[in-house]
C-alpha cells in the first residue's frame, strides 16, 4: 500500500484513539506531544547536526514561562502567545550557538549542562519573585481561542494533536531539505562541507535557532496542560530525560524521537505500580534496550524491515 | 581568613579532583563519559558506612575494602552492561551509564533507606592551627590521600605494563589490538580503577555532608566540570581542574555579597565558558586539529 493511505490510517487512530481511553491517560498522552517535540528539538540539533546538548530543560522552561507570562502579564490571546514564546526562546538558543563555535562534544556538552543549571537557579531567585512566582512557579492559563477554552483533557487532546502534527511536518522537511542535509555535511564532514559552501556558523545557528524553538514551543505546550510551572520541573533530570528519549528512539531518526517520547513519557506511569522497584526497573529498561536495540527502537524496525521481506512488501521503500 | 579558604578550596577541590580522575580515566580507554559516576560513587560510600557505623571498622581498615568494591563494581558493570552494548554509538552508551546509575540508586534505597547518613572522620581529633588557618586531620587525610593515590596512578600509568598496554588503548584502540594488547581486558581495568577512585573520593565526602541518594551528583557534575577545565584526555589536567574548580567555589563563598552566593554553581560553570572560549581543548588538553 502506498505510504498516504497508511499515513491517513495512522491520522484516524491518533482521532479516534481517546474514544476508547481514560481521561487521565488522554492527558498523558497530550503530555507525550509535549514531549515529542522536545525530543525532535534535541534530535535536529545532537543527531542532524552533531550538537550534544544536555541542557535542553532550560529551553522547555523558557518556553513555559514566556508563554504564561504573555498571556497573564500582557493580556496577549494564546494563538499569539504561545508562538512568539517558541520565537523568544529560539533567540535565547542562540546563547549556546555562541560556546558551540569553538567547543568540541564533550566542552559543548559541559557548556549545555552549565546553561541548564544557570536557568534553573535563575528563575527561583527573589528579585523577580514578583513576576516568576520563586519556586512556588506560576499559574499558567488555558489555552483560547476566540471565546472557545480549551479545558478538558478532550479538548486538549485535539489541539495538541494538531500542533504536533503541523511541527512535525515542518521538522521533517526542515530534516530533508537542504538545511538538514547540510546539518549532515557539517557533522560528518566539516571540511568537505565547507568546501562545498556550506557555512558552518550560519547553519550551527540555525540548528540552535531551530531545536530552540520546538523545545520553547514543547515547554509552553506542556505549561498549558499542566496550568502550572514552576522551575523544580527543570532540572538535568528532565535535561536527561529528554535525551534519553532520543537516544532510545534512535539517534538521527526523527520516526523514532517520536517513538522514544512516547514510551518514556508512559513508562513512569507502566511502572508506577511498581512502586520500590520502579527506579530499578526504569534503570534496567535503559540498558537493555540500549543492548538489544544499539539503533534504539527506530534502528530496530528498520533491521527488521531489510530481515523480512514481507514486511517490504507492505511498506514499500521510501513510504 | 583569605588563606582559610584557600585552604577549604583546596581540600574540597582535591575531592573533585579524585572525582575527575575517574571520570577521564575511563573516557580516555573507553570514549564513554561516566554519567554514573555519582551513584556508583554514593553505593561505595555507603559500602563505607556500614563498614565503619555499623560493623565498627576503624577508617583505615575499611577504605582498602570500599577501594575493592569500588574496582569490582566498576569492572561489573563494564562486564554486563557496557561490554554487551558495545555496538551501540558512543553517545548511546552515556545512556546505559544513567540507567546503571538509576539501579544502583534503587539498590541502595532498598538496603540503607532514604535516611541521610553520617560517617565518622578518617582520623578524629583536635583540628591543627598553623598561624592563621585551621585545618582538620580529616582534611589532611584528604590532601595526602589525594597526593598518594595520584602519585601513585602516575607511577602506574608511566612505569608498569598495564599502564603502558592503557596508554596504548587510549591513543589508539585498534593499532594497541593489533599489538596484542587486550584493548577490552584494558577497558575493563580502566572502569575498575575509575570506579575506584570515585570510591575512595565518596568515603572522604560523605563525612564532610550527610550521605544520601542525590548528594554525589553535584560532586560528579563538579568533577565533570573539573576534568572538563583541565581538557577532558589530560590526568593531570584533571587534579588541577579540581583543585581550580574548589578553588574558584570557596572563593566565591568568601564574597560578602548574597547574589554572588546564590548563584555559586552557576558561575562555576560561566568560569568553565569562559575559559573554554579562550582555551576550547581545556587547560592541559591536547589542542584539536582539524583533519581534512
Amino acid at each position: 500500500m502506498p505510504r498516504q493511505i497508511w499515513l491517513a490510517l495512522l491520522g484516524l487512530l491518533l482521532i479516534i484513539l481517546p474514544f476508547g481511553l481514560k481521561g487521565y491517560t488522554v492527558y498523558i498522552l497530550s503530555i507525550a506531544g509535549a514531549n515529542i517535540l522536545a525530543a525532535v528539538g534535541l534530535n535536529l540539533l545532537m543527531g542532524y547536526a552533531g550538537q550534544v546538548s544536555i541542557g535542553q530543560a532550560a529551553f522547555l522552561a523558557i518556553g513555559g514561562y514566556t508563554s504564561a507570562l504573555l498571556m497573564t502579564k500582557l493580556g496577549l490571546s494564546f494563538w499569539l502567545a504561545f508562538p512568539l514564546a517558541g520565537m523568544l526562546t529560539s533567540l535565547t538558543g542562540l546563547i549556546l550557538f555562541i560556546p558551540a563555535l569553538r567547543l568540541g562534544t564533550i566542552y559543548l556538552a559541559i557548556a549545555t549542562l552549565g546553561f541548564g543549571a544557570a536557568v534553573q537557579q535563575l528563575i527561583p531567585l527573589p528579585y523577580w519573585s514578583a513576576i516568576l512566582g520563586g519556586h512556588q512557579g506560576i499559574r499558567v492559563p488555558r489555552p483560547q481561542i476566540g471565546s472557545f477554552v480549551f479545558d478538558t483533557d478532550l479538548e486538549l487532546y485535539y489541539l495538541t494533536l494538531v500542533i504536533v502534527v503541523v511541527l512535525l511536518v515542518l521538522s521533517w522537511n526542515v530534516a530533508r531539505s537542504y538545511i538538514g542535509r547540510a546539518f549532515i555535511a557539517l557533522r560528518d564532514k566539516p571540511a568537505a562541507a565547507e568546501a562545498l559552501g556550506i557555512n558552518p556558523t550560519r547553519y550551527k545557528a540555525y540548528a540552535f535557532l531551530v531545536s530552540a524553538f520546538l523545545t520553547g514551543i514543547a515547554g509552553a505546550l506542556q505549561a498549558h496542560l499542566v496550568g502550572h510551572i514552576s522551575p523544580g520541573e527543570f532540572g538535568l533530570g528532565k535535561s536527561i530525560e529528554i535525551f534519553a528519549m532520543v537516544i532510545l528512539g534512535g539517534i538521527g531518526s526523527l520516526p523514532g524521537s517520536v517513538l522514544g517520547a512516547v514510551f518514556l513519557t508512559f513508562l513512569p506511569h507502566w511502572l508506577s505500580e511498581a512502586r520500590l522497584l520502579y527506579t530499578f526497573l526504569y534503570g534496567a529498561a535503559l540498558v537493555l534496550v540500549i543492548i538489544f536495540m544499539p539503533y534504539g527502537v527506530w534502528g530496530f524496525f528498520l533491521r527488521l524491515y531489510y530481515r523480512f521481506p514481507a514486511m517490504q512488501k507492505l511498506f514499500p521503500k521510501g513510504a | 581568613m583569605l588563606e582559610q579558604y584557600i585552604v577549604l578550596g583546596l581540600v574540597q577541590g582535591s575531592l573533585y579532583a579524585l572525582m575527575a580522575l575517574g571520570m577521564v580515566l575511563i573516557f580516555k580507554t573507553t570514549d564513554i563519559v561516566n554519567f554514573g559516576q555519582a551513584d556508583m560513587t554514593m553505593f561505595s560510600a555507603y559500602v563505607g558506612f556500614t563498614l565503619t557505623v555499623g560493623l565498627g571498622w576503624p577508617f583505615w581498615a575499611a577504605l582498602p575494602v570500599v577501594i575493592l568494591f569500588g574496582f569490582l563494581l566498576g569492572v561489573a558493570v563494564e562486564r554486563l552492561a557496557l561490554r554487551p552494548a558495545k555496538e551501540a554509538p558512543v553517545v548511546s552508551l552515556l545512556i546505559v551509564t544513567l540507567g546503571v546509575a538509576l539501579m544502583l540508586n534503587a539498590l541502595a534505597s532498598w538496603i540503607w533507606g532514604f535516611d541521610p547518613k553520617s560517617l565518622p572522620y578518617a582520623i578524629s581529633g583536635p583540628p591543627l592551627v598553623l598561624g592563621n588557618i585551621i585545618i582538620t586531620r580529616h582534611d589532611l587525610v584528604v590532601f595526602g590521600t589525594t597526593i598518594v593515590l595520584s602519585l601513585g596512578f602516575f607511577a602506574l600509568l608511566k612505569f608498569t605494563k598495564v599502564g603502558t598496554a592503557m596508554r596504548a588503548a587510549a591513543q589508539n584502540k585498534l593499532g594497541a589490538q593489533l599489538l596484542g594488547i587486550p584493548v577490552s581486558r584494558i577497558a575493563m581495568m580502566s572502569w575498575g580503577l575509575g570506579v575506584a577512585l570515585g570510591a575512595v573520593a565518596g568515603v572522604l565526602i560523605a563525612p564532610l555532608v550527610f550521605l544520601d541518594l542525590t548528594v554525589m551528583v553535584f560532586v560528579m557534575l563538579k568533577g565533570f566540570a573539573a576534568a572538563v577545565l583541565g581538557g577532558f584526555t589530560s590526568l593531570p589536567g584533571a587534579i588541577v581542574g579540581g583543585l581550580l574548580v574548589g578553588l574558584f567555589e570557596s572563593l566565591l563563598i568568601a564574597v560578602p555579597f548574597e547574589l554572588i552566593n546564590q548563584l555559586k554553581e552557576t558561575l562555576v560553570f560561566v568560569l568553565i565558558i569562559v575559559l573554554l572560549a579562550v582555551r576550547p581543548q581545556g587547560l592541559l588538553g591536547e589542542p584539536i586539529h582539524r583533519r581534512v
